[in-house]
């Protein structure tokens, strides 16, 4: 058997689905942290929804799950406590942008200097794939069986709602492939960058596949999001000061 | 030195939080208690804590979460509407053995309530409130002296239980001005517990902050390794807890034929209560819990000649009733002097304790 490399922040595969993007992202972090040289003092906050899996012997860090959709002011708190400490929140597009819609509005707009990563899988991947304020228009989901009504519910993007709040910096990526995933991460790193650099709120949503409540192959779901995904959630640098 | 100075029991309690060396508030206002969060808008920086006015106190008491996660002596401070918002948090807080206290000071009523002095939330404050098998240490002031000592015994206490600790407070404490005596400055490491995320080195096995029931099939995690199982550990904790901290004060119990129970701001009128009928010849006692949970069941073996208890509370349904009711094994009837939109007045309660004879 080939023999499998760790980075150094990571202990062990996740009890992620095969082709989850959650795993990855943590990945990135982990390689992240390492790079810039502060994983001696990052503190993760994990949402109990699927990110949380890397609190299962996972991430080699300090870590805190915090309740559904309060990744933010937790992480907010555990910044307060300790302001040389660098901290960040991990969590999903219904945490971040439903229940805890109003926590990162307020946080996005008092600029607090932390990082956020957001993985934007489309649908409340933990409860069996209901709908999310960023479920497509049209997209079957457990609780839209014949298809998101867009007229009725929306499509919630991130860089509508916070762009002109004061962020830091405000990015979107995916991980489809080496080239795009490399692109991720370069933006997870500039978003711990300027926390290091007392700079302000960083915001990372990386666009991931959730092949089990797609009900899709892994391979379906990651052409599902590149191709369809984005044409909602347009790939870029939005905010960078 | 420990200053003796004029104040108000809400900047009293905030100006002693920080003495008991709390350096971390998140709040929002909300009447009676926003003189706390005002105070602690300009004071905190001065002492170099860290202070900010949530957008929420669902975020209000989630920041709490995170910095008592990373070791600090958190805080954050409400009312009803906004302690029920809380409860989220403090049900996390208790899942997660972590130490932090929060303050209600009370006004009246469910919904919106209103605005004036009552006692309106002491169901929600006793029984957990929030959601699983938790309750929380809570400790009623009735004095702004009180109010002081109290905060620094509850940052003591959350920390020897690891546990969240509530101060049931109400608008007539804290929006009163007595003499009180402030006392001295106490630091705190944020490092002084090992539990406390703060950064883990490579070598090192990270600390999780998590929800113990995912832990609790694990037989090396610590708290498994020494109590067998969760369950084990948590029954004990409580039990513990309702052995070591029952507290009360007695006040002309052992002869009274009825003892009236009694605590923050009607415990005063109360006790003013007692003297009037014991100089009309009626012998009245009180019993004032000073810890609203655990309940001073032990108090009430003093009451050898009681023949009826009547609670005295600035509410509407008599919510500590069932408490008494149980701490006497139903043997004895249980009244009620109640009012709201004020404390009731001591020739109404003698009235009432008077009927409960007959
Ligand atoms: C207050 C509260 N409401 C609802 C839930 C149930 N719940 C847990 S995770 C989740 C949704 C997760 O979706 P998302 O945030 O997108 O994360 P994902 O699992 O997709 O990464 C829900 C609704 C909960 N745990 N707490
Ligand atoms: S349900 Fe979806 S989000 Fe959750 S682990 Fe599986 S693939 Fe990932
Ligand atoms: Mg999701």
């Amino acid at each position: 058997m080939a023999e499998v490399r760790l980075p150094k922040r990571i202990m062990n595969s996740g009890g992620w689905c095969q082709g989850c993007g959650h795993g990855v992202v943590v990945r990135l972090i982990a390689e992240v942290l390492d790079e810039l040289g502060v994983a001696d003092k990052a503190i993760a906050v994990e949402d109990v929804a699927c990110g949380s899996m890397s609190m299962s012997g996972v991430l080699k860090c300090d870590a805190i799950m915090a309740a559904h959709g309060r990744p933010i002011p937790v992480a907010n708190g555990a910044k307060g406590a300790r302001p040389d400490s660098i901290v960040y929140a991990h969590l999903g597009d219904g945490s971040a942008y439903s229940i805890g819609c109003a926590e990162l509005v307020h946080t996005a707009l008092r600029g607090d200097n932390m990082t956020v990563i957001v993985v934007n899988n489309t649908v409340y991947g933990m409860t069996g794939g209901q709908m999310a304020p960023t479920t497509l228009p049209g997209e079957k989901t457990a609780s839209s069986p014949k298809g998101k009504d867009a007229d009725r519910y929306g499509v919630l993007n991130v860089v509508d709602l916070i762009s002109d709040l004061n962020c830091t910096y405000l990015a979107r990526g995916e991980i489809y492939d080496v080239a795009s995933t490399a692109k991720t991460k370069a933006m997870i790193k500039k978003a711990f960058q300027n926390q290091i650099d007392n700079k302000g709120f960083s915001l990372v949503e990386v666009l991931a596949p959730c092949p089990t409540n797609l009900h899709m192959t892994p391979v379906q779901c990651k052409e599902f999001v590149h191709t369809e995904a984005t044409k909602y959630f347009t790939l870029g640098e939005f905010v960078d000061k | 030195m420990a200053e003796k100075v004029l104040m108000k029991g809400n900047e009293a309690l905030a100006e002693a939080a920080l003495r008991a060396g709390s350096r971390f508030y998140s709040g929002y206002p909300i009447t009676p208690q926003t003189e706390i969060l005002e105070y602690l808008s300009t004071r905190m920086a001065e002492v170099g804590g860290f202070f900010v006015q949530a957008e929420s106190e669902l975020c209000g008491i989630n920041m709490v979460f995170g910095a008592a996660a990373a070791g600090a002596r958190a805080f954050t401070t409400s009312s009803g509407p906004g302690y029920s918002l809380k409860q989220e948090g403090i049900s996390y807080l208790a899942a997660n053995d972590l130490p932090a206290v929060i303050i209600d000071v009370m006004r009246i009523g469910s919904g919106l309530g209103d605005i004036f002095m009552g006692q309106g939330d002491y169901w929600q404050l006793t029984r957990g409130g929030g959601h699983g098998d938790y309750r929380t240490i809570v400790l009623a002031p009735n004095s702004v002296q009180e109010n002081v000592e109290m905060v620094q015994k509850a940052f003591d206490l959350a920390e020897q239980y690891l546990h969240p600790v509530i101060i049931a407070s109400d608008a007539g404490i804290g929006q009163m001005m007595e003499p009180v005596e402030l006392p001295d400055f106490k630091e705190h490491d944020v490092n002084k517990f090992d539990w406390a995320v703060r950064g883990c080195k490579e070598n090192e096995n990270p600390r999780y902050c998590q929800n113990i029931y995912y832990n609790m099939w694990d037989e090396e995690y610590p708290l498994v390794k020494e109590y067998g199982d969760y369950p084990t550990y948590l029954t004990k904790k409580y039990a513990t807890i309702e052995e070591n901290e029952q507290r009360w004060e007695s006040y002309q119990v052992e002869d009274a034929e009825v003892v009236l129970v009694a605590y923050g701001s009607s415990s005063r009128v109360a006790k003013d209560t007692v003297d009037t009928a014991r100089a009309q010849g009626f012998k009245l006692g009180l019993i004032r819990p000073i810890t609203l949970w655990p309940f001073p069941k032990k108090a009430f073996a003093e009451a050898k000649a009681a023949k009826a208890f009547c609670t005295v509370e600035v509410n509407i349904l008599g919510q500590m009733g069932d408490d008494v009711r149980l701490a006497t094994e139903g043997k004895f009837p249980v009244g009620f002097a109640g009012n709201f939109f004020a404390v009731p007045d001591p020739d109404d309660i003698i009235a009432t304790a008077k009927a409960l004879l007959k």
